[in-house]
């Protein structure tokens, strides 16, 4: 191994690698949150429509997608070798323990609120990413492609809407840790600044949870 | 597990006091006494450890179990005692463990290499006090391994980002710094000690209170020497 693969196969260099994608993956949130706020508006998917043809067809967003597949696969790749390593690390465990009396029940199950977003995404992707990209959908009056009668169809569905509802709640306790977690993985830590990184992702996995939530409510009880 | 009644317990006694008095009544029944890791019961020599009632050094924050009364626990209560867990702390006997692994990541790098002779004058090295005072907090830590015990990963990274930090922080230790952070995280991970996901819990059980800022300044210190020193290898 060269100096760069054994730096990045390291405990601190996973923990980078986990931290830097771990951020990307937000700002890739915020995006799609704000994309998907186009749902609320009330003119039948015309807009939504524009925009999801839009994210489709575009090269740059394209190649972002990529970008975006990678963060994931390196997040989950890393996620999967540590915590296989940190296992093997305490074989034998204790018979009797108390960590919640030290530390955050979101800090210590990352790894299972991580799974419980797997698992929601991949039901997601196949639902919308795969119809949207390689399904036969019907065309809208603006003339595109008609995604958002899928969500409407989708977000009908009680058990697909708290199969939303719990996957949000996961994603909102794995970031509360998450995104503080980073900055302190990165050696981004100051008296000045820390307090305001851990208000700030402490709002922003609230927020963007509460939003992307608020989307198949919205449908099931308004539509 | 085994279970064993104790009594004549004051409220006064330690917690190895207690198993003093254990220990002396299974020799006079004829039994073997339990082996368990003590030194100067002062607080300051991190050799005893102990997981008691699911913590390490017990249930009171900031302090060894030599610290720890046994006015902390009520009459007729049991209590669990566990040696540290961690494949790293292989178990000796009983509730000693093996905890030299912190001692290789130590011969790794955590020290300055000055030539011997005379003595050099105080103040000649101006360090600011606000550096001197945080260099001395990492400095406190007495490699008793609590961290490690109290870590949901067994990651020996609080000690070893007190030992950095320390060195890293001083103008006698920044000469070597990027060999040093390269080495003993090398060898940390050799050792078998899991990853640290900055759950905390090392610092809150740190019985001298070694803060995770120290852990964010080790990723510093690593994260440069990585970009910037001359081994390729």
């Amino acid at each position: 191994m060269n100096w760069f693969t054994k730096t990045f196969s390291s405990t601190i260099g996973r923990k980078l690698v986990m931290s830097i994608t771990g951020l990307f993956l937000c700002s890739f949130l915020v995006v799609h949150l704000i994309g998907n706020l186009q749902l609320f508006k009330d003119d039948g998917g015309l807009a939504f429509n524009v925009y999801s043809e839009f994210m489709g067809h575009n090269p740059i967003i394209r190649t972002m997608e990529i970008v975006l597949v990678l963060g994931f696969l390196f997040h989950i790749y890393d996620a999967f070798v540590l915590t296989r390593r940190n296992q093997s690390a305490r074989p034998i465990g204790y018979a009797n323990s108390h960590p919640e009396e030290n530390s955050n029940w979101s800090s210590r199950n990352m790894g299972l609120l991580g799974t419980v977003i797997l698992v929601f995404l991949i039901i997601h992707l196949y639902n919308f990413f795969w119809r949207a990209r390689f399904g036969e959908l019907s065309i809208d009056a603006g003339g595109n492609p008609d995604l958002y009668i899928v969500v409407k169809e989708s977000f009908g569905l009680w058990w697909y809407v708290a199969i939303y509802v719990i996957a949000m709640i996961a994603l909102a306790y794995h970031l509360i840790h998450g995104f503080q977690s980073a900055f302190q993985t990165l050696g981004l830590t100051h008296k000045k600044y820390t307090p305001f990184i851990k208000s700030f992702g402490y709002a922003f996995s609230v927020l963007v949870c509460l939003g992307f939530a608020a989307m198949p409510l919205y449908f099931f009880f308004f539509e | 597990m085994v279970t064993y009644p104790v009594k004549g317990i004051s409220p006064d006694m330690s917690f190895l006091e207690m198993l003093d008095v254990l220990n002396e009544d299974l020799l006079l029944r004829g039994d073997e006494p339990i082996a368990f890791d003590h030194d100067c019961r002062e607080g300051i020599c991190g050799m005893c450890s102990l997981y008691i009632n699911g913590r390490a050094h017990g249930p009171e924050r900031g302090t060894t179990t030599c610290q720890l009364h046994m006015r902390h626990f009520k009459d007729g209560d049991t209590i669990t005692i566990e040696p540290w867990r961690a494949a790293a702390f292989p178990v000796h006997r009983d509730l000693v463990v093996d905890r030299s692994a912190m001692d290789r990541i130590q011969q790794a790098g955590g020290y300055i290499s000055v030539n011997t002779g005379g003595v050099p004058d105080a103040n000649t090295i101006p360090i600011p006090k606000t550096i001197a005072d945080k260099a001395f907090d990492a400095a406190t830590c007495i490699q008793c391994g609590a961290c490690v015990a109290a870590c949901k990963n067994a990651s020996a990274m609080l000690f070893l980002s007190a030992k950095v930090s320390q060195l890293a922080m001083l103008p006698q230790g920044k000469v070597e710094a990027k060999t040093r952070v390269e080495n003993m995280l090398a060898q940390h991970d050799a050792e078998g000690f899991g990853a640290c996901s900055n759950i905390g819990a090392c610092a809150a059980e740190c019985p001298v209170g070694i803060s995770l800022d120290n852990i964010a300044m080790l990723n510093r210190e690593y994260i440069s020497a990585k970009a910037t020193s001359e081994n390729v290898a």
